[in-house]
């Protein structure tokens, strides 16, 4: 299965769910959140969130902002 | 007597609140923040991969502040982009508040009034204590006051260019027309005097960033504008004189000498 992944194009064996590939990606922690296909995906809904082909994630952590 | 700035039922003794970003390193923003005396602090979210290490850096420093922590939607154009960030942030920032921005215009970061009151209607129904960055225009503040904006925070003039107070007169008509509104000067900041003036205005706070970040001494600088704000608050709690347009003597005229030998000199008469 292909993702979107912050813009670059990553491939996973087999369907997954998103706590899946982001443990595979070596996200951990809390500070980080995400949204797929533009909407945000509460961190409590990781493990029942299916994704299918071609999904784009946005991972996101903090930075300094004015 | 206590003059504190309150916003959404928080009480602040700070009226400067600081942006994160900019700063030749992680260290000199936090000693810069500390010298401005801010208890509020601007950050955001952006894209990052595990690799990345600055999300753990500002993390720590967050957890040490002890600031009141007002993320960001910088760069976002569209209600839609808006929300979703606004909802990451609430989840890893552990806070409502948020600073409100919706870009109408690359070249001068101008803010998108109609976007910016769509996307403040739905994230006061979400929650959010919202506070706007958005332009001097007195209508589309009032409506951003209708969908449920308890603070607002007026441009100066467009972020990072330091350009001061661009359109006084709207200013002082935002001012006046809400005068129970939380005014908050957000960006174009570029000189202490600047916020001084602002504060001089009555305006409740100033937010600014680049000034202070890109200073040739940050430290210092941040020192200078806490300073500047503090008395330009100062100022107009002790009322400012009214202008005008004739001089008037402040050493008393009664009782001058050498009088009568001026006026007869100035009539051509011999003294």
């Amino acid at each position: 299965m292909q993702l979107l992944v912050n813009g670059e194009t990553k491939n996973f064996d087999s369907a997954q769910t998103l706590s899946e590939v982001l443990q595979k990606l070596g996200y951990s922690g809390e500070t980080f959140a995400v949204a797929v296909n533009g909407d945000f995906v509460p961190r409590a809904t990781y493990e029942q969130t299916s994704l299918n082909a071609g999904d784009s994630l946005d991972i996101v952590a903090p930075v300094v902002g004015g | 007597m206590a003059d504190k700035l309150k916003l959404y039922g928080k009480e602040f003794h700070s009226r400067l609140l600081v942006g994160t970003a900019l700063y030749p390193s992680p260290a000199i923003m936090r000693e810069s923040v500390a010298a401005s005396g801010s208890e509020i602090i601007t950050l955001s979210l952006r894209r990052q991969s595990p690799a990345q290490q600055q999300g753990k850096i500002i993390w720590d420093y967050i957890q040490e502040s002890g600031c009141q922590l007002l993320p960001n939607t910088a760069g976002c154009k569209t209600p839609k982009e808006v929300i979703a960030l606004a909802e990451m942030s609430r989840e890893i920032f552990g806070t409502d508040w948020l600073k409100l921005e919706v870009i109408g215009d690359d070249y001068n970061l101008q803010p998108d009034p109609f976007g910016l009151i769509e996307a403040a209607r739905e994230l006061v129904q979400r929650g959010f204590k919202v506070l706007p960055y958005c332009t001097d225009d007195l209508v589309v503040c009032r409506k951003l006051l209708d969908v449920g904006c308890e603070v607002l925070m007026p441009w100066g003039s467009p972020i990072g260019t330091g350009r001061g107070l661009m359109n006084k007169y709207n200013l002082q008509t935002l001012r006046e027309r809400l005068p129970d509104t939380p005014l908050i000067i957000d960006a174009g900041i570029g000189a202490p005097s600047q916020a001084c003036e602002a504060m001089e205005m009555g305006f409740d706070a100033v937010l600014l960033n680049t000034a202070i970040a890109k200073a040739q001494n940050p430290v210092l600088m941040a020192e200078s504008f806490r300073l500047a704000v503090q008395s330009g608050r100062a100022a107009r709690n002790a009322g400012l004189m009214l202008k005008r347009q004739t001089a008037s003597p402040s050493t008393p005229t009664l009782d001058m000498p050498f009088w009568q030998q001026t006026i007869s000199a100035e009539n051509g008469e011999k003294v």
